[in-house]
């Protein structure tokens, strides 16, 4: 079989930067093609490459040959009418990926109308039909919706019918799962499936996830700094691992950090029956709002030095939670205690109860003030306390050396750090004050697999070190098996489902457990035995 | 949307009742004893007593407000002192030169800043760019009063295409009025269109590098229709929040201008009134724009609703 689209020696660089080297590869119809590698790799831009949508300052060279037409010689005006009737892409940001102020079947409706397919009466009328085959039909969901009066979910399958809506022959998907809950993603993963086994298209599913990949491709590649390292049809490639950075893009993937229990039978955090309602933009000038349960009798116990996870989708009450827990929001029912003291919100919340708790967010850089130094960062903190550490600068240079870092890292900024770094930072941050309790919401969500690998290690050192208790919020069922003893499973507000994490795991009770964990991809257990054995 | 105009309508209100006690606490109850002042030094104490009697300020402040609020919602702005006619005559006969010369040269500015911001903003780091940069920073630095002056010089001056100032009426026929007004607003609008240019601009440009630009373009949209069909009216938020307080300037703002064309505008009345010390036109003139500005930004506000519909089911 010929192949349908092919880079050869694709190479980029952007303002000078080398990006691509030598990118090699070919896709035949109907075949579903992997990429895979980490952040910087290439993944993103070899996929803009193909589209010819470089940002600027970026220079190409080598081939791309669409249908063994070359790519690279056409002009825009060529590439323009390329674009949407043959290749089509989606990228990984549903929420910013749709022009707010257009409703969804317009925007499904251009992509015939730019290419001149149908009138506009009649491309309306085959945009309802694709947006009923990606699974939003008309009767359901309204096409006369704007984007944000939809879930993030909905907002991909929009983004499919406006990619598919001509039919291409090759549909670059970017991530496009990255920013969804499990479930969704496996209902989205489907849905690519189903169009490339009917539209016979190719599929080229770019991803960080080794496990998407093994359910998805026929073919992967995986890249490192900007070359493909390693390429076969999936099973062998899963199988055998030729290239040591496959193996250590796997390896992280499924990382245990070596943990002992340090957990003890004394309660350290006990939420008894918590509520917490919103108002709602409700529709009424008069009377009163309709309220919104976000969390709903909620009771848990934190033990001290116990690693407590809780997964749940979003939505589902997980930040409500964190936020009444920390005391930064007033509960509307119930109680929580931290060592025995009652947590109220606001000011009545003295500052000592404050520094038991200390809290480590998903976007380490969104949570650093960018003109201040680290050393000042890390110790902010020490406002909690009422009078000052005679020696600040000693303490915060032994929590950046608890996380790893040296001494030095006090005199710089943020910027000058990794995302890796970063969280490290947010943790040292965490730590200065040697709090009891720290709540981890998502803290390694936003990592690559072998940054993540080394902050669990990092965690799970701490814990056996300092005795603190985490509470260890993640979508990531992976993550929460690697490190928490306990698990919660939270659903629309409630607590479905508790006990011991790999109890739960294992042995779901509960139905919606049960379908988190079969929605969650796993490289199939066949292939890791063929790998190790 | 009902519930979004229903919402907008309360504030609107609301802002009003505000800014009428803010200006009537101003001028009335502030030390100073607006008769005294209004007469001068000299002034015998009889005087005053008859003026503070004319004026209504025997009672207490609350029955004044009430009785001075009452009135504006029946149009009743009170008496001019120095002119001798309700001070409601006064600006009727005004308004009929500024509302039009601010409508006339704030669609002058869009007219310009509008073409010239998408331009730069489709050619942004392109020759076309950096003159428009540099043209629209020319404008803004420019005072307008002398760049009337230049245009009084050639147009009206030398060229005789124009009268230099003054106003025929509007008895004398919409096209007489409107060439009358012509100078006027084009140098009231030149830098009023500089600095709309400047913020469509930058408006465009942060719009452009949103996912969903990129989305058009992967749609095959080219660059000129993503612009054009996409970053738009996306762009447009910010353009109309300066557009409202534009219009308020203008309206406002062209004491200046109003003066060097010899045109008898609100602008020319409020400082002839604060220089006469004519305390109750200013309370009446302020209590105008005030009143103009609380609708402009009212509009603007269901602007926002029309142009993005995520604003219309939010508080």
């Amino acid at each position: 079989m010929t192949a349908m689209i092919e880079a050869r020696g694709l190479s980029l660089a952007i303002h000078g930067m080398p990006i691509l080297r030598g990118v090699s590869f070919a896709l035949r119809e109907g075949e579903t093609f992997g990429l895979v590698g980490e952040s910087g790799s290439g993944k993103s831009m070899t996929a803009l490459s193909l589209m010819r949508l470089l940002p600027e300052g970026a220079e190409a060279s080598g081939e791309i040959l669409l249908a063994g037409r070359d790519l690279m010689a056409l002009g825009e005006a060529e590439m323009c009418d390329l674009r949407g009737r043959e290749m089509a892409m989606i990228s990984q940001e549903p929420m910013t990926a749709l022009n707010p102020v257009q409703t969804i079947a317009d925007q499904v409706a251009e992509t015939l109308i730019v290419h001149a397919a149908a009138r506009p009466r009649e491309a309306r009328r085959i945009a309802l039909e694709r947006l009923a085959r990606v699974g939003l039909p008309p009767d359901a969901i309204p096409p006369d919706r704007y984007p944000h009066e939809l879930s993030g979910g909905q907002r991909q399958r929009v983004a499919i019918a406006m990619a598919i809506a001509l039919r291409p022959r090759l549909l670059i998907a970017d991530e496009p799962t990255t920013a969804l809950d499990v479930t969704t993603q496996a209902q989205i993963l489907a849905l690519l499936k189903g169009l490339v086994r009917e539209e016979g298209m190719g599929l080229m599913l770019i991803t960080h996830d080794l496990a998407v990949v093994a359910g998805m491709a026929d073919r992967v590649a995986v890249m490192q700094e900007g070359r493909i390292v390693e390429e076969g049809d999936t099973e062998s490639l899963f199988t055998r691992m030729r290239h040591p950075y496959t193996r250590a893009l796997f390896e992280a993937s499924a990382h245990q950090p070596e943990r002992r229990p340090t957990a003890r039978a004394e309660p350290l955090l006990v939420a008894e029956d918590v509520v917490r309602e919103y108002r709602m933009p409700g529709l009424r000038l008069f009377g009163p709002a309709p309220r919104f349960r976000a969390v709903d009798h909620v009771s848990f116990t934190i033990h001290k030095g116990e690693s407590l996870g809780l997964v749940g989708e979003s939505g589902c009450g997980k930040s409500t939670l964190t936020r009444a827990l920390l005391g930064l929001d007033p509960i509307d029912g119930g109680r929580i205690r931290l060592g025995g003291e009652e947590i109220t919100a606001g000011r009545h919340m003295p500052a000592r109860l404050r520094r038991r708790m200390q809290v480590v967010f998903q976007d380490p850089y969104a949570s650093f003030d960018p003109r201040w130094k680290v050393g000042r960062l890390v110790a902010e903190p020490f406002h909690l306390l009422e009078t000052p550490p005679e020696d600040p600068a000693a303490r915060v240079a032994e929590a950046l050396a608890d996380v790893g870092l040296p001494a030095d890292a006090a005199d710089r900024y943020i910027h000058e750090f990794s995302g890796g770094q970063r969280q490290r930072i947010a943790i040292a941050r965490a730590l200065v004050l040697k709090p009891d309790l720290v709540i981890l919401d998502e803290a390694v969500s936003a990592l690559d697999v072998s940054i993540r690998a080394q902050i669990l290690d990092l965690l799970a050192d701490l814990q056996a070190r300092l005795g603190l208790a985490w509470l260890f919020i993640s979508h990531d069922l992976n993550v929460v098996r690697a490190i928490t003893d306990r698990v919660l499973v939270m659903q629309a507000g409630r607590i479905v489902e508790e006990g011991e994490t790999e109890r739960v795991l294992t042995a779901p009770e509960h139905p919606y457990t049960q379908t988190l964990i079969k929605a969650a991809p796993q490289i199939p257990a066949a292939w890791r035995k063929a790998l190790h054995g | 949307m009902i519930r979004y105009l229903a919402r907008r309508l309360l504030s609107l209100a609301l802002s009003l009742i505000a800014a009428s006690i803010v200006i009537f606490a101003v001028i009335e109850i502030i030390p100073g004893d607006p008769a005294a002042y209004m007469l001068g030094l000299n002034a015998s104490p009889e005087a005053v007593a008859a003026l503070r009697d004319q004026l209504g300020l025997n009672g207490t402040a609350f029955s004044r407000y009430l009785d001075w609020a009452g009135g504006l919602l029946q149009g009743d702005f009170g008496q001019s002192y120095t002119y001798r006619v309700p001070v409601a005559e006064l600006i009727g006969e005004r308004i009929q030169v500024s509302l039009p010369l601010a409508a006339y040269a704030l669609v002058l500015t869009v007219l310009i800043a509008f073409p010239v911001g998408l331009i730069a903003a489709a050619r942004r780091g392109r020759p076309a760019d950096w003159g428009i940069m540099a043209a629209t920073q020319l404008g803004i630095a420019i005072p307008n009063f002398w760049f009337a002056m230049l245009l009084v010089l050639l147009f009206a001056v030398k060229l005789h295409w124009f009268s230099a100032g003054g106003f025929p009426g509007w008895e004398g026929g919409l096209a007489a009025g409107l060439k009358a007004l012509t100078l006027p607003a084009i140098a009231l609008a030149l830098p009023q269109a500089s600095i709309l240019a400047r913020v469509m601009r930058s408006s465009l440009i942060d719009t452009l590098h949103q996912d969903y630009i990129r989305t058009a373009r992967a749609k095959g949209l080219t660059r000129r229709q993503a612009l054009l069909r996409h970053a738009l009216r996306n762009g447009l938020i910010p353009v109309l929040t300066i557009m409202g307080l534009q219009f308020s300037f203008l309206l406002a703002g062209a004491i200046i201008i109003e003066n060097v064309f010899f045109l008898p505008g609100l602008g020319r009345l409020i400082f002839q009134a604060i220089t006469q010390r004519d305390l109750i036109v200013v309370e009446g003139v302020v209590m105008l724009l005030v009143f103009a500005v609380i609708v402009v930004n009212f509009m603007v506000d269901i602007a926002y609703g029309a142009a993005d519909p995520r604003l219309r089911r939010r508080r």
